[in-house]
């Protein structure tokens, strides 16, 4: 008999998730929607770019701002030559000299008149002597280019040539100050990424049950499979849309990142090193996903409309953002019980965990995390199951009476 | 009896005192309910009486309250799940969904393989005249067409028993008259049917055996010939003679409607009845005995209130 009920009884949680699964993978995969979806984050990254682009050349010529000289003709050779001798050596920090006017003796000119009638891009004057310069400009300027302007003075008044002596110098890969910051960084960017992904992709999760709601398709499958099953099912279907999504724009971010002569070397070896590094954030990513996810499915599950849920949104959103400054906190203070917290913490955990793995060459601490993680998600779904059942098909005691009576015992077989 | 015997002899669902509230709303008030295998069972009530909440625990979508439930010999119906089929009184379909795809969907979720669900789809979407729907998203088929492809989806992984919500709600008079034959043919492979309607006729035409549900409880249970019989058959008679002697044999409790005479055939017989009107000068043009209507039984057996909502003929369905 039991036999035969296995066979009879609803299908295996698994092989009902994968039903279900497969339903809106196809679903989602094949509709116009997706396009779009795979198109959307491209888009920003786009105008992100050419934005940047173009904000960096106004700010580079908004900041690149000349200083102007007039001088005696003697002085003024000597403090352009002096000039280019240390930017040759100094670098940019050394402004570009304009040649405003080579004073006769009893010349006169009045650099205030000069900067207030805003003609070029002056940002400073230079006059008097190489023994006495003179700096105009307003008061930042000032602090700015006084130091700057007093050095090639100094060099411009020296009679014989200047005579710099090489530094012999030993190049090392790295050292412990730079390998902790960039750590640190990696496991920031790190985080930020995986915040950004779960974001994007862990909200869809909050109203896909309306449609099985709105077209009443919830009946009948909650009289053919389990609850958890139908959960699982779209947690899954949902993400392994959203990592072919990551896929396509991680190739897509990796192409334009080599356009731009970026590459992974600008970032400190994570503690894993990359390999592992990587194969952890797919999997925390997948963990994130899953935990906020069914979290999301559950309160989605709870609307009775469309306007419900995206009512929801922003509440939920916010919920995001607080988790992810609990973990951004607890990466600034690694070793305390705050971040101890953080990973312990089902919601933070992935994030806290992906920064630990940047940090930090020990890998038991994963599969511990990972396994917790399992756990919750297991957990949260369970009860997520659980509450839809209670809340929307009302199954199981309702209000009064809610022992259950047991009116007579049927005579045959032994029924789970 | 051996135990296979043992079991066809178990009827398909027996509930005992099914009580169901909904926060303070008592739904379902002690429902009782025997369906015998391969039968085909209407559960009848106006809306709101009680129906769907009665086969959804019959279903285990949910659980009741109070009492017990047996389906197929098991005491939770989940563990039979793959023997049933359900089409819910909301229907419901993945719009974007191919016909044929949402017919194999819904026998996956009740352990059918999907290539076979496609195979079994196309030879059911055959048999109804809906081939050429098959490869249509369920979209751009009209409601009806919706439907019939939803009941298939039901059939689809051949189940022992068939529960059906309102399965005529929606469809035209040519769909309704299908579904009746579908339904038949189906009790004869031997599948048990249960469906709830509140339009008697397709009760009366399809059912073996009914139950009555009125304010969540089931006054009568059992089969149509058995609710007929609650009532009396009532005796129809033309006279040529309007007054006279005769009028002292007719009941106390006769109508007058038209020419006619109606009144409950005496306990007595027809017999004694028969002779005092043709003593009393009657004038008999025509005489009939006319066994009770469903309709009228569910009248005295739920009420007027709860007949009030039940509709008598499928033309007043919403064709």
């Amino acid at each position: 008999m039991e036999e035969i009920s296995r066979k009879a009884g609803r299908l295996p949680l698994w092989r009902a998730a994968i039903v279900v699964a497969r339903r809106d993978f196809l679903a989602i995969l094949f509709s116009r929607a997706f396009i779009f979806f795979l198109l959307g984050p491209l888009f920003p990254i786009v105008v992100g770019a050419l934005a940047g682009g173009i904000g960096a050349q106004v700010q580079s010529e908004a900041l690149s701002a000349d200083v102007g000289i007039a001088m005696p003709a003697e002085d003024m050779e000597a403090m352009l030559a002096a000039r280019d001798e240390l930017a040759e050596r100094i670098g940019p920090a050394i402004p570009p000299f304009v040649e405003l006017q080579r004073l006769r003796e009893g010349e006169e000119f009045d650099p205030v008149a000069a900067l207030e009638g805003r003609e070029g891009r002056l940002a400073a004057i230079v006059t008097g002597t190489v023994a006495e310069p003179q700096l105009t400009a307003p008061e930042a300027n000032i602090a700015r280019w006084s130091g700057t302007i007093s050095m090639i003075a100094a060099t411009a008044s020296r009679t014989e040539a200047n005579s710099y002596p090489e530094v012999a110098s030993t190049i090392v890969a790295t050292s412990g100050a730079r390998e902790n910051r960039g750590r640190f960084q990696t496991a920031q960017s790190g985080m930020v990424l995986l915040f950004l992904l779960i974001m994007l992709l862990a909200g869809m999760v909050l109203s896909n049950l309306v449609e099985e709601k709105g077209n009443k398709i919830i009946e009948i499958l909650a009289a053919a499979i389990p609850m958890d099953a139908l959960f699982m099912g779209k947690l899954f279907a949902l993400l392994a849309i959203s990592i072919i999504g990551i896929a396509v724009w991680g190739v897509a971010g990796t192409v334009i990142l080599s356009l731009g002569g970026r590459s992974l070397s600008e970032f400190a070896n994570p503690g894993v090193g990359w390999p592992l590094f990587f194969t952890f954030g797919a999997i925390y990513f997948a963990m994130g996903y899953l935990l906020l996810g069914s979290i999301f499915l559950t309160i989605g599950s709870m609307a009775a409309t469309v306007r419900e849920v995206q009512t929801l949104n922003m509440p939920v959103t916010m919920a995001q953002v607080l988790v992810f400054f609990f973990a951004s906190l607890a990466v600034t203070r690694m070793g305390s019980w705050f971040e101890f917290a953080a990973m312990a913490f089902p919601l933070s955990s992935p994030f806290s965990m992906l920064a630990r793995a940047a940090v930090d060459e020990a890998i038991w601490p994963h599969f511990v995390a990972l396994a917790w993680q399992a756990l919750c998600v297991a957990v949260f779904i369970r009860v997520g199951a659980a509450l839809f059942r209670k809340k929307v098909l009302k199954s199981g005691p309702q209000g009064a009476g809610k022992k259950r009576k047991r009116l007579f015992s049927f005579a045959s077989g032994k029924n789970s | 009896m051996d135990n296979a015997t043992s079991e066809q002899a178990e009827p398909a669902i027996i509930a005992r005192g099914l009580v169901k509230r909904f926060d303070d709303t008592l739904a379902v008030d002690g429902v009782d309910i025997t369906v015998r295998r391969g039968s085909i069972t209407g559960i009848l009530g106006p809306n709101g009486a009680g129906k769907t909440t009665t086969l959804r625990m019959l279903l285990g979508i949910i659980d009741p309250d109070e009492g017990e439930r047996r389906v197929l010999g098991h005491e939770n119906p989940k563990d039979v799940a793959r023997l049933i089929g359900y089409l819910p009184e909301e229907r419901g379909l993945y719009a974007a969904m191919k016909a044929i795809e949402a017919i194999a969907f819904m026998g996956a979720l009740r352990g059918l393989p999907l290539a076979d669900g496609r195979r079994r789809g196309r030879e059911l979407l055959e048999q109804y005249g809906l081939e050429h729907a098959a490869e249509r998203e369920i979209r751009q088929l009209s409601k009806g067409m919706a439907q019939i492809v939803q009941l298939l989806g039901t059939l689809v992984h051949e189940p022992q028993i068939v529960v059906l919500d309102e399965p005529f709600s929606g469809l035209d008079a040519i769909k309704q008259s299908k579904l009746e034959v579908l339904i038949r043919s189906l009790a004869d492979k031997g599948v048990t049917v249960i469906f709830s309607t509140h339009v008697i006729a397709h009760a009366e035409r399809l059912c073996e055996a009914i139950a009555i549900i009125a304010g969540g409880k089931v006054p009568f249970a059992g089969r149509v010939d058995d609710a007929r019989d609650r009532i009396p058959a009532q005796v129809r008679l033309e006279t040529s003679a309007e007054e006279g002697p005769w009028r002292d044999a007719l009941p106390a409790d006769t109508r007058r409607v038209g020419q006619f005479w109606y009144f409950p055939l005496p306990e007595s017989g027809i017999e004694p009845l028969l002779r005092a009107l043709i003593d009393g000068n009657a004038g008999i043009q025509s005489l009939s005995i006319e066994r009770a209507g469903l309709h009228d039984a569910f009248v005295a057996i739920a009420g007027e209130a709860a007949a009030a909502d039940m509709v008598t003929t499928p033309e007043s369905e919403d064709a």
